[in-house]
């Protein structure tokens, strides 16, 4: 636990790239394998899952360091994160551990699964008196399942192509999809023989930029393919060994989720592998998002919703055909020989993402306008001759998105943020004006500079009218201008209204709060955009 | 005995102010931070051993009469005494007596030895009047040798890697509490205007303190490599620190304790280093006054209040005129409480 928690610092202390790769690269250098294979798991974001409800871990804490809960309560909302906050309020005990990670992990935070809240709260009160406060901070972060260092899966793969020679790309590879966090895992990753196979194993998805420049810098339009960006789930469909495999970008296999895609898949020849976008589909056109979030998250899907809501594979690329990684060819090669594998099934699930007609680039702007109508959220620019790189890199692919829908709100309700926004109120609600008072509308996060936030921090302590636990009701004087990309009506929102992705655009230092929006003017807007879409 | 108004605390057995907020008659300052000591009062009493800083801090030819700590000075029908606080150089805390009746106003305090200013005295009374900046139990300061040992070893490893070291603290105080912990044999240290004016009445005050350059001589950039340059907060990102090229910035703060705050302003190192008291030693000190009032201000006054009343005391919050909490941490400017 000691080199753990000394490699936890050493990455939090900086931010610095180059500095934390180096960290990393001492830990491999250093570490067991068994060891190894759980930093890997860990810091490529694969979280432990939550074992111990907070509600619990806080009493104990609270207890272990001898104040009432509310004390307790008091701390983490002062901090902002449970698991540090936890680490601050216990009496400190000169302890430290010698134990390895694994033995942390695999003999006390795994057992822990369940057993009853007595022998949970002794593992948990013995591990606390054991670590010193590095130690115990991390150990928290484990059980919290919130373990987020700033050190993402692309510097675990250079430290480890580093440490190892191993090609990066083979590294990334290799961290696709399922696998368990084993010394033999560690050995395999980091083994100099690249001919290994796994055949649920899924590609790393190469990712767009946002384009913010104006398109006519990136050269001539008729070098670029351009697609719709759709608004669905990004997803690979693998056919191997007579097997189908779904998986989402976050790597999580959707078995029996979308057991319609499923079964398209099921009609792909062995040794394919297809890129593109779930969504939920009716009559030729995409329906809204909401109606794919049904989906989502259901485990047992009935015919019912089956019915209600059809779904498709809208794909965008090939990356294995027979076995064969395509993802160094050009781009209009990989879409050719998608065009011609799916104009060999039957009609169905798989449908090819259709391309923009790109003579122009003003052609292009045209049809990116016309984007939200068709119920996408703008368009993919592609350079014809692309390889299917890995990760978000520039250059090769951009995402050209519609300009977001705005209004003006007033800010009513703000609550202080999390890590590190912590003690800082900056997650706010904001209100439209109905008649003579404001209903919220939505909820922005982000959007503002620190310095920004800093300022409306002060407002919100200055002019506090009411408090709600950790929410304070502010005076109505504040008005920013909310940006977001699309609006719904929903039955659960006071307004009648949900948007998608609301932030926060600009700080409206010009406006009055009697000046921002009012919910006529929002249902116009709600109106003008649902009439064009189909849905 | 005291009560709030809208200048501050007021005695009117005596008829003065504690840290008032705006000019008064007479004012008695427990010390020359900006939020306790504001200009234009016609009088000021302070204690002897801040009255070189409290000087420099208010308007040029201010009314000050110094008194030794322990001194009587009968303020109207009260006696007043200065007890050392412990918070930076020559703050006190008031003890007022009037008809048998004792109270204590704290000031800014802090438990922890401090080899820059006379250490905090526990000193009875019935009432006390604390500060509770850091009234939560997630504040337990470390101790002070080994956030000095922290501090030291990554000004030894930036200039081993040549690069410069930017501490930041409150140029009254923490300024000169660094620099009596810092290490001079790794290197130079070198100090912002706003420190180098402080130190040298620290200095004056007979406070010995390492060597400083101050950062603004013409040949300070030749200097910095391998150097330590002590500045106030609000030099970090400013034009001003460009200057040391190359540098890692570190910052001494009792907020410094959770991470989210290190996090807020990018910092490279957060040391918790502060010059108030620490939760253990706010319930220490309250406790060994033996009083049975407590009013609590500047800080975390809900929980601490609370806590108190739990426990019997009969306590309650007063407002200041600078909110508490965490404004501290986000604010630009220069600020004692960091």
């Amino acid at each position: 636990m000691k080199a753990f928690a000394r490699l936890y610092t050493a990455l939090d202390e900086t931010t610095s790239t180059s500095a934390k790769v180096a960290a990393l690269v001492a830990y491999f250098s250093s570490a067991p394998p068994s060891d190894a294979a759980w930093v890997v798991h860990f810091l490529s974001g694969r979280r432990p899952k939550r074992l111990v409800s907070s509600g619990r871990l806080r009493a104990w804490a609270a207890q272990e360091a001898g104040i009432p809960d509310w004390l307790f309560e008091e701390s983490y909302h002062a901090v902002g994160d449970l698991a540090e906050a936890i680490t601050l309020v216990l009496p400190a005990t000169g302890t430290s551990s010698e134990l390895p990670l694994s033995h942390w992990v695999e003999e006390r935070l795994l057992r822990l699964r369940g057993e009853d809240d007595d022998v949970q709260r002794e593992v948990m009160i013995q591990s606390w008196r054991e670590l010193d406060t590095h130690e115990r901070f991390v150990w928290n972060k484990l059980i919290t399942g919130s373990f987020r260092v700033g050190a993402s899966q692309q510097l675990v793969t250079r430290a480890l192509g580093e440490r190892s020679g191993v090609p990066e790309g083979v590294l990334s590879h290799r961290l696709m999809g399922a696998w368990e966090p084993t010394p033999e895992f560690f050995q395999r990753l980091t083994a100099a023989d690249t001919s290994d196979a796994d055949i649920s194993r899924p590609y790393p998805f190469f990712l767009a930029h946002p384009l913010e420049a104006d398109p006519a810098t990136l050269g001539e339009a008729d070098e670029w393919i351009v697609e719709w960006k759709w608004d669905g789930i990004r997803a690979q469909l693998i056919r191997r060994a007579g097997r189908t495999f779904l998986w989402s970008r976050g790597e999580e296999l959707l078995a029996g989720r979308f057991p319609e895609i499923e079964e398209s898949g099921a009609l792909l020849p062995d040794g394919t592998a297809i890129d593109g976008e779930l969504l939920p589909w009716a009559e030729g056109a995409p329906l809204p998002f909401a109606q794919l979030q049904r989906r989502i998250g259901r485990k047992i899907v009935g015919r019912k919703i089956l019915e209600d809501v059809p779904v498709v594979l809208v794909a965008y690329d090939l990356l294995e055909e027979s076995g064969v990684d395509l993802r160094t060819l050009p781009l209009s090669q990989r879409r050719n020989r998608l065009t011609a594998l799916l104009q060999s099934l039957a009609p169905g699930r798989l449908i090819l993402s259709p391309a923009v007609p790109s003579p122009d680039w003003e052609t292009v702007a045209t049809a990116r306008e016309a984007a939200r109508g068709l119920g996408a959220e703008g368009v993919m620019l592609k350079r014809v001759a692309s390889a299917y790189g890995v990760g978000r890199r520039r250059g090769d692919w951009w995402k050209w998105k519609v300009d977001p829908l705005t209004v003006d709100a007033v800010l009513i309700y703000a609550q202080p943020g999390s890590g590190k926004r912590a003690g800082l109120f900056t997650d706010y609600t904001f209100g439209i004006w109905e008649g003579d008072h404001l209903v919220p509308f939505a909820k922005a996060y982000s959007g503002l500079t620190d310095q920004e936030i800093r300022k409306v921090d002060a407002f919100v302590r200055r002019n506090t009218l009411e408090k709600f636990g950790p929410v304070r009701t502010v005076k109505p004087e504040l008005v920013f201008e909310l940006a977001f990309e699309g609006i719904q009506r929903s039955s659960r929102h006071k307004s009648g209204i949900a948007v998608r992705f609301p932030r926060m655009a600009r700080w409206r230092t010009d406006k009055k709060a009697e000046e921002a929006d009012t919910i006529e003017r929002v249902r116009e807007l709600l109106d003008s955009v649902s009439g064009r879409e189909k849905a | 005995m005291l009560t709030l108004t809208s200048s501050g605390l007021y005695c009117q057995a005596g008829d003065f102010f504690i840290d008032p907020w705006e000019p008064v008659d007479r004012a008695v300052i427990t010390h020359a931070h900006g939020d306790h000591a504001t200009w234009g009062s016609r009088a000021y009493l302070t204690s002897r051993t801040g009255l070189g800083v409290l000087r420099a801090r208010l308007e040029p030819g201010a009314c000050i009469q110094a008194a030794e700590y322990g001194e009587q000075v009968v303020l109207g029908s009260t006696t007043i005494r200065l007890h050392p606080a412990g918070h930076i150089l020559g703050s006190s805390q008031v003890r007022i007596e009037h008809a048998g009746e004792i109270w204590v106003v704290s000031g800014d305090y802090k438990t922890d030895p401090d080899p820059t200013c006379t250490p905090f005295e526990p000193v009875r009374c019935h009432t006390f009047v604390t500060e509770s900046t850091f009234g939560l139990p997630i504040y337990r300061w470390p101790s002070q040798e080994q956030v000095f040992s922290e501090i030291n070893s990554w000004w030894r490893a930036n200039a081993a890697a040549g690069k410069t070291s930017l501490l930041l603290g409150y140029a009254l105080g923490k300024a000169q509490r660094l620099l009596a912990g810092l290490d001079a044999g790794i290197g130079p240290i070198l100090t912002h205007g706003a420190v180098e004016r402080m130190t040298s009445l620290y200095r004056e005050g007979g406070v010995e303190l390492p060597a400083t350059h101050y950062a603004g001589a013409a040949d300070s950039r030749a200097d910095a490599t391998g150097a330590i340059v002590i500045a106030p907060p609000y030099a970090d990102a400013s034009i001003w620190s460009r200057r040391f090229g190359d540098h890692s910035t570190g910052f001494a703060s009792g907020w410094m304790m959770v991470r989210g705050a290190r996090r807020q302003r990018s910092l490279d190192r957060g040391f918790a280093l502060s010059d108030h008291v620490d939760w253990p030693g706010l319930l220490a000190a309250i406790e060994a006054t033996g009083a049975g009032e407590v009013w609590v201000t500047h800080g975390y006054t809900g929980p601490v209040v609370r806590w108190l009343k739990e426990r019997g005391l009969d306590a309650r919050a007063i407002a200041t005129r600078f909110e508490g909490e965490r404004a501290e941490v986000t604010e630009t400017s220069e600020d004692p409480h960091l």
